[in-house]
């Protein structure tokens, strides 16, 4: 057992400041959920509104920050990073986006069918 | 003993010798493959979510209008605060957990064991605040009425704002009560009955000229849902089928059932997640105490559940996208 006397330091300040990211996105995306701005809201483009965009985008950088920091995946090899990062990503565009073509195509082919006035 | 107890987290977990794949513990790495199945899982999920939303694009609620409420603010229309709330408490405890391993790797037993108590009062808090959210979707704020279709009608005022059924429909005192299994036969039940019956909600309006009718139909211009003229809203509550009020798996007031039914399946199954991170952390918290990782001499199965509960918040992150966001 003499291996564990190696130093660790401690990573609190960038916790901390990881924290702060977090919490500034989160903020945001609230005020503009509550707000939602009529130029980003009403308008459209690449298929949705660019609040949606943003949404999107704000989420994934969260999801890097606590990806890269709160679980140490920037600590571990290179190898397990992209075994799962990859992985991950790839699978999940790739479902995301058939299930979502998918889904604009049954509301072409059914919302000429539904009944709204009567 | 050198080879079958690790001495860090890199250590020689793996049985047969010193070699890691990946450079990778055993348990560590068994671990992010769990993380990645459960993340493709849980993709699946919203996944379905998205294609059910596309497919209903037009017509699909408002989440704005579904989740108005805050703790002592009643009546107040108070959307997104209380979910706001609720991440705010899940990311403070992925930080209090991340600054458990921190002190994990220090082998400061004290710390760590702060830290986990901490992360375990988070993670009830977020729990209680979800059963909460639960409570007011389920019980509802409106109440609206469900046509022979399966479509759902919300009574607006002059000024289009929603209204309570109580506020324009009086009850009449009928002596219909629900019906239970000693009160009748033995295998028929049914659920709760409505706050009022149909024909109560009909004359409520008749009686109320300024109130209106909205559809779940959105308006692409405003994004906001369709209200009908009164002269026209008679045609469409002659179809009415049920009095609705509040959500469940078979009908929801705020529009369709498919999105209770995957706000149901999705948070409950992000709940259950968190529940279940919870008992692993208070297990852990109590194998802290004893002293079970200074014994071993790393805290490396502190940094483990710590994986999976920071996991259980990049969930949430999503799932707060998809239904509360976007």
């Amino acid at each position: 057992m003499a291996a564990h006397a190696q130093e660790h330091k401690s990573h609190t300040g960038l916790i901390w400041k990881v924290f702060g990211i977090l919490s500034v996105i989160t903020i945001v995306e609230v005020i503009l959920g509550i707000m939602k701005p009529e130029a980003l809201h009403l308008t459209k483009i690449l298929g949705t509104s660019p609040l949606n965009i943003i949404f999107l985008v704000l989420t994934l950088v969260k999801a890097y920050y606590i990806t890269w920091f709160f679980m140490h995946m920037a600590d571990e090899s290179k190898s397990l990073r992209r075994a799962v990062v990859w992985t991950a990503v790839f699978l999940i565009i790739y479902l995301a986006t058939l299930l979502l073509i998918e889904g604009s195509y049954i509301n072409e082919v059914l919302s000429p069918l539904v009944k709204w006035s009567y | 003993m050198e080879a079958t107890i690790a001495s860090d987290s890199t250590g020689t977990s793996w049985s047969g010798g010193n070699n890691n794949p990946l450079g990778s513990s055993y348990g560590k790495m068994m671990m992010w493959f769990f993380i990645l199945s459960d993340a493709l899982t849980f993709s699946g999920f919203l996944g379905a979510y998205g294609l059910m939303r596309f497919k209903f694009i037009e017509s699909w609620p408002i989440a704005d209008e579904v989740f108005t409420h805050f703790p002592f603010l009643h009546g107040v229309h108070a959307p997104m605060y209380y979910v706001a709330l609720m991440t705010f408490v899940l990311i403070f405890s992925s930080v209090t957990m991340v600054l458990a391993v921190d002190a994990g790797h220090q082998m400061k037993k004290g710390k760590v064991t702060f830290y986990m108590f901490l992360t375990i009062i988070g993670g009830l808090i977020f729990l209680g605040s979800q059963a909460w959210e639960w409570k007011n979707f389920i019980g509802g704020s409106y109440g609206a009425v469900q046509l022979n279709d399966g479509k759902i009608v919300q009574f607006v005022d002059a000024s289009g704002h929603q209204i309570e059924l109580e506020k324009f429909v009086v009850s009449s005192h009928s002596e219909r009560t629900q019906h239970t299994k000693d009160k009748g036969v033995w295998f028929v039940s049914e659920s709760s009955l409505p706050p009022f019956s149909v024909e109560e909600v009909m004359a409520g309006f008749k009686a109320n000229p300024d109130v209106s009718i909205r559809l779940e139909k959105i308006d692409p211009a405003t994004k906001t849902k369709t209200i009908v003229p009164r002269a026209e809203a008679m045609s469409y509550l002659n179809e009415t089928k049920a009095v609705v009020k509040g959500a469940n798996l078979h009908v929801n007031e705020y529009g369709k059932t498919l999105f209770a039914d995957f706000f149901f399946f999705i948070t409950g199954f992000h709940g259950f997640h968190v529940f279940s991170g919870v008992i692993i952390n208070i297990i852990i918290f109590f194998n802290v105490i004893i002293g079970t990782y200074e014994r071993r001499g790393h805290y490396e199965m502190v940094e483990k559940v710590g994986l999976y509960w920071h996991f259980v918040d990049l969930v949430w992150v999503f799932v707060f996208t998809f239904f509360y966001l976007v």
